[in-house]
């Protein structure tokens, strides 16, 4: 095997980027303008943004070019109560079902509703082994940038694309540019990756990554497990960037290693060999770079309707007549308006009605046992009700088998099956019109978990604590 | 996918910035299996009272821009989710052009595929745009796609960048994938020299 190069191996050595390094290894063919075609190593479907692109595929007469490198699992419109006998809104059924034709039909891998590796895209490519370092991974779903925590360059695409990668295992790409966002230190305690990549949007804005790649380094973002950095992968798209990576290292190949479709023997050797190349090169150029220091960050929660309305949990809701840009400031007094709150009022006073904990950014194993690890031994609020559901059945089995369901349940939180969820509401799982919700999801858009439902995000340790005080407390101060 | 040559319409005037996919068509429009019909979906929350009809105070329900197939909107338009249904839902609708000073990467790349043309203008543009498309049917846009121009009613000229290969996909209403398809015989090669330098994969 040594004749295995490394990553993007030339002869003129510029330093380069691992965004680079990944792009060089998948360019299948390059036009005068820079326009490229990049292969696509893995494509990951679900049911509500592929049903479309396989109609598309059948009207021309075409096939799906690699089955291989598909793989199709249901998660956005599943229930998360019983499902063993069925879905009873009849669209969410049709396009499971649809999903479940087009897999049989075209010849790709599919994990059912009653499959117990079934769960959120997000979470069952790692945990398969489906994603590896170096590889390139799209899925019609923006989250995609989760994968990015395994060195992956991975980013969400339209169903058009969707079909496009069915149809040619490659997409029409320009090159995105560089970024870099190191966040130094080591994070204080109850202080965790969803907090960090919070700060993050916060600091660059919603739109502070558009047309950009991010690469995230430094002491913080290296001592972060792979939970840990796939949640700050996975929120980079609401920062805006194409997509977010971490170089790959001892933790990431761990986590790999034995996963079922991961490669074995000899393979696996070669493949740690080559993913060992994957780092960005000294003295690379980055055409942003943000730094920020992770030992001073707090536990945040987001106050508006938008990512980048964030505000430490010891803070206050800001005023938007600090903001000088007229539309920009007739965005903030709009976002008050629609999540009921004040400027000044403390963040520790604002009650919650219900509580999420679950979704593509914090359904994994790590983050149920966070959110335990606060509620063991205390029961919810009167009046709130809280719910867990885990990201994947297989992190719902790993759950059980730690007892962790238990302490959910015992402390009056309902113990779900896995799926999207309310994360964005598209299955029964969902906020009334002003209820108020702590919710470890990525999105507080204006009725994303329910018409007029306001969400506010947070770490599940500070989502677990505020099931239990009734309000957001500083999950620091926990006992 | 439709052309996309020259468009002269009203523009609707959406002052928001960071209008997201969710807003221009909620999740529970997402459950089709079609990509048409999605006009009623279109901004569903703020364009409709609970009850389902019309808030009259909604833009695109002002008699002036009923019509438009222009809008003109803040920063950072379509950001968040990939759901192709939002420019599915726009141009069901019969919006054709977006104006804003930024779009979110996967938004932008789905109006291409739709034969809805996305155009960044600088601050200062989208602010003299905007002051058009405030004039409702007093003040048309009209926007040439091979000269890169959006001409305002007082004759006043913005000129646009866009990608080279997108305009021409646009301009002749080009699908991706069959031009793709031509490019088998690259794709192959690719395939099999992978064999070779990343046999896991």
């Amino acid at each position: 095997m040594s004749g295995i190069p490394a990553a993007g191996q030339r002869d003129n050595a510029k330093p380069r980027t691992l965004y680079d390094k990944i792009w060089d290894d998948h360019v299948v063919s390059r036009q005068e303008d820079g326009t490229c075609l990049l292969y696509i190593d893995r494509h990951l479907v679900h049911e509500v943004t592929s049903p479309q692109a396989f109609e598309g595929l059948r009207l021309a007469g075409r096939k799906v070019r690699a089955p291989a490198r598909t793989l199709a699992v249901v998660d956005h419109n599943v229930p998360t109560t019983d499902r063993s006998k069925g879905i009873d809104d009849p669209e969410s059924a049709q396009q499971v079902e649809t999903l479940a034709g087009n897999a049989r039909d075209f010849g790709v891998e599919y994990f059912n509703e009653l499959d117990k590796r079934q769960g959120i895209v997000h979470v069952v490519g790692p945990e398969q082994g489906f994603t590896l370092p170096g590889t390139t991974i799209v899925c019609g779903d923006s989250h995609t940038s989760t994968h990015g925590a395994f060195g992956a360059l991975a980013h969400g695409i339209g169903t058009s694309e969707v079909e496009h990668v069915l149809a040619t295992q490659t997409l029409i790409q320009k090159k995105a540019r560089n970024m870099r966002i190191t966040v130094d230190g080591q994070l204080p305690e109850g202080v965790s990756a969803k907090d960090v990549v919070l700060a993050i949007i916060g600091e660059i804005g919603t739109a502070g990554g558009t047309g950009h790649v991010v690469e995230f380094a430094g002491e913080a973002i290296r001592s972060l497990s792979v939970e840990g950095r796939m949640t700050v992968c996975n929120m980079t798209i609401e920062g805006g960037a194409r997509a977010g990576m971490v170089a790959p290292d001892e933790k990431i190949y761990e986590y790999l290693k034995d996963r079922p479709k991961a490669p074995r023997g000899a393979a696996w050797d070669a493949a740690v060999r080559y993913w060992e190349s994957l780092r960005t090169d000294e003295g690379a150029i980055f055409d942003r770079e943000v730094v920020l220091d992770g030992a001073n960050l707090p536990p945040i929660v987001t106050w508006g309707t938008s990512p980048e309305d964030v505000v430490s949990i010891a803070g206050v809701v800001p005023n938007p007549d600090d903001i000088a840009d007229e539309m920009k400031r007739q965005a903030k007094w709009r976002a008050l308006d629609y999540i009921g709150l004040r400027p000044g009022t403390k963040i520790t006073d604002i009650p919650v009605d219900r509580v999420f904990i679950g979704s593509c950014t914090n359904g994994r194993i790590e983050d149920m046992r966070a959110a335990a690890r606060v509620v063991a031994g205390h029961r919810v609020r009167e009046g709130v009700k809280a719910m867990v559901v885990p990201g994947s059945g297989l992190v719902k089995l790993q759950a059980e088998a730690e007892g962790l369901d238990r302490i959910f349940i015992d402390a009056g939180i309902e113990w779900r099956e896995p799926g999207c969820s309310m994360c964005l509401a598209m299955n029964a799982d969902k906020l009334e019109p002003g209820e108020r919700c702590a919710s470890t999801s990525n999105r507080n858009f204006e009725g994303r978990q329910g018409f007029k439902g306001r969400t506010h995000l947070v770490s599940p340790a500070m989502a677990a604590a505020a099931a239990i005080a009734g309000r957001f407390v500083d999950v620091r101060e926990w006992r | 996918m439709d052309k996309f040559t020259q468009l002269t319409s009203v523009a609707a005037p959406m002052e928001i910035v960071n209008v997201d996919t969710d807003m221009i068509i909620p999740k529970q429009y997402l459950k089709t299996i079609k990509r048409t019909g999605l006009a009623r979906g279109l901004f569903a929350e703020m364009r409709l009272n609970e009850d389902g009809t019309e808030n009259p105070d909604f833009v695109l329900n002002k008699p002036a821009y009923r019509q438009a197939q222009i809008l003109v909107a803040g920063d950072n338009f379509g950001c968040g989710s990939s759901r192709e249904h939002a420019p599915w839902a726009l141009l069901d609708f019969g919006i054709r052009c977006v104006i804003s000073t930024s779009f979110a990467d996967i938004f932008y790349n789905n109006c291409f595929k739709n034969g809805i043309l996305p155009i960044r203008v600088t601050p200062e543009e989208l602010e003299l745009l905007m002051d058009n498309a405030r004039r409702g049917g007093n003040a048309r846009l009209a926007v040439d796609l091979e000269a890169q121009t959006i001409t305002a009613s007082d004759g006043e000229v913005v000129s646009f960048d866009i990608d080279p290969f997108r305009k021409h996909c646009l301009l002749n209403g080009l699908d991706d994938i069959g031009l793709t398809m031509e490019k088998a015989v690259e794709i192959e090669h690719y395939e099999t020299q992978n064999v070779d330098t990343r046999p896991w994969v």
